[in-house]
């Protein structure tokens, strides 16, 4: 259920991407969109009860020094979180080249409305 | 459009200090605490971005030109490859963890283990906030009025 | 604990549809700010401090950049949709799209068993079993995006650069020509 509606919040940014003429109103919709996919990707690996794959003293066993089983078994999944970390950054990138489009577009036909942009149109 | 007023001015001029540190602290024990390169690197574009608004433009220009903020940033990519390389020549393989592996495998949950992990946390970090830093600096000068002067551009080049 | 990540995702859709519907662009923008700082509680109540810690300062820096783009702009508010077929047959695919997708969702393990708890040649079973002794990293999210996977790593530099240098390209306000000429 909690899937469906990561997948609900994806379709709001979807709707907001197609359906809004205003430039930054699609830049928030794919921004919404991001953080729908990055939200499933990390509920994807959750474990009940789980802990952050993070190791410390008190998940070592002291007399080996091997993890204990309890860690082994409850923590969540370090690859989603892995990959969602790189696509956060690269999502800040993005978004400052979307941003810089739109400023770029309004300085030049002093509008925001992508109906009003003629020479746009093909 | 000289900056804020005064009280925004000596606090942000007493937090950049905290957030500045705050940034270190993070890169470096990346390998044993939440956090790492990504995260440190925005809080340190982060401070800058803090100066960028109470003071103005042009007095972080006068801290960090943008011929050396470029140049950290390629200085951050350089590192991160030559790390790459070095596993190659000294490790046989691209990326392998030459140190943890050969020369200094270190004590686990100490500062110093982790082989390359921590140098590469360090390069991604400088990468990450130099190159955020440059992006918001550059939007700012565009967002000036078109009244400035062209002294600028060159900078861009 | 589940029913706040409910309570919290309810929250962040709301949000989001505020900022989706609202006329005026600032408000669009800061309700953006409250899905971003929603999204950095909830990843860190699922077990990621990594990734709440990394979300809640690119949410800041990311707020800045579009406050920057839409304040002191004349004409924030755009009345008027797009014309009425096109934004049915959207709202249509849309709905097309989210039916097929719950069914896709319904093939998934509940929420709270991870995929790979299911097959025990996964990837991740190794990073959790072998990751301190193979690369001395304590926390394993550094451990994997710096040894295991560090080729992801240098694409996403390489995107960031590109990105940069994407903007710089862009907002360059006069073309390379008149940059030749002498100023006045």
């Amino acid at each position: 259920m909690l899937y469906a509606l990561c997948f609900l919040l994806f379709m709001i940014g979807l709707y907001c991407a197609v359906i809004k003429k205003n430039m930054v109103k699609i830049v928030i919709g794919i921004m919404v969109m991001e953080y729908a996919v990055n939200l499933f990707l990390i509920m994807l690996g959750y474990r009940t009860g789980g802990i952050a794959p993070i190791i410390d003293k008190s998940q070592l066993e002291p007399s080996t020094g091997q993890l204990t089983a309890a860690f082994l078994n409850s923590s969540v999944d370090p690859l989603p979180q892995a990959l969602v970390l790189t696509a956060i950054v690269i999502s800040l990138g993005s978004l400052a080249l979307m941003i810089s489009i739109c400023v770029r577009t309004y300085g030049k036909y002093g509008t925001f409305d992508i109906t009003q942009i003629r020479r746009l149109k093909g | 459009m000289k900056g804020m007023t005064i009280i925004v001015k000596t606090i942000s001029s007493w937090v950049k200090v905290l957030v500045f540190l705050f940034g270190i602290y993070i890169i470096l024990f990346g390998h044993l605490t939440p956090g790492g390169g990504f995260a440190g690197g925005v809080i340190l574009a982060a401070s800058y971005v803090l100066l960028m608004l109470a003071f103005g433009r042009e007095f972080v220009e006068k801290n960090l030109p943008l011929p050396l903020a470029s140049r950290l940033d390629c200085l951050g990519a350089f590192l991160f490859a030559l790390i790459a390389i070095l596993g190659l020549v000294f490790g046989g393989s691209f990326f392998v963890n030459f140190l943890y592996q050969k020369y200094l495998p270190g004590q686990p949950l100490n500062l110093i283990s982790a082989g390359t992990i921590p140098l590469s946390n360090l390069a991604i970090g400088l990468k990450v906030g130099a190159s955020l830093f440059l992006v918001i600096f550059t939007l700012s000068i565009c967002c000036k009025d078109f009244k400035t002067d062209t002294s600028t551009h060159k900078k861009e080049e | 604990m589940s029913l706040f990540l409910y309570i919290l995702l309810l929250f962040i859709i709301i949000a989001a549809i505020i900022a989706v519907e609202t006329k005026n662009l600032l408000s669009a923008v800061i309700c953006v700010g409250a899905v971003g700082f929603g999204a950095s509680l909830m990843f860190l109540f699922l077990c990621a401090p990594d990734i709440a810690i990394t979300q809640i300062v690119v949410e800041v820096l990311g707020l800045i950049i579009l406050i920057r783009a839409c304040l002191s702009r004349d004409i924030t508010f755009i009345s008027g949709g797009r014309e009425f077929f096109g934004v049915v047959v959207s709202v249509v695919i849309i709905l097309v799209i989210f039916l097929a997708g719950m069914k896709v969702f319904e093939t998934l393990p509940d929420f709270g068993t991870p995929i790979f708890a299911e097959a025990p040649e996964a990837a991740s079973q190794t990073y959790i079993e072998k990751g301190l002794a193979k690369t001395g990293a304590a926390n394993l999210v550094a451990s994997v995006i710096l040894d295991f996977r560090a080729y992801d790593t240098l694409g996403e530099a390489t995107v960031l650069f590109t990105s940069i240098i994407g903007a710089t390209v862009i907002l360059r306000r006069k073309s390379k020509k008149l940059l030749e000429e002498p100023d006045e």
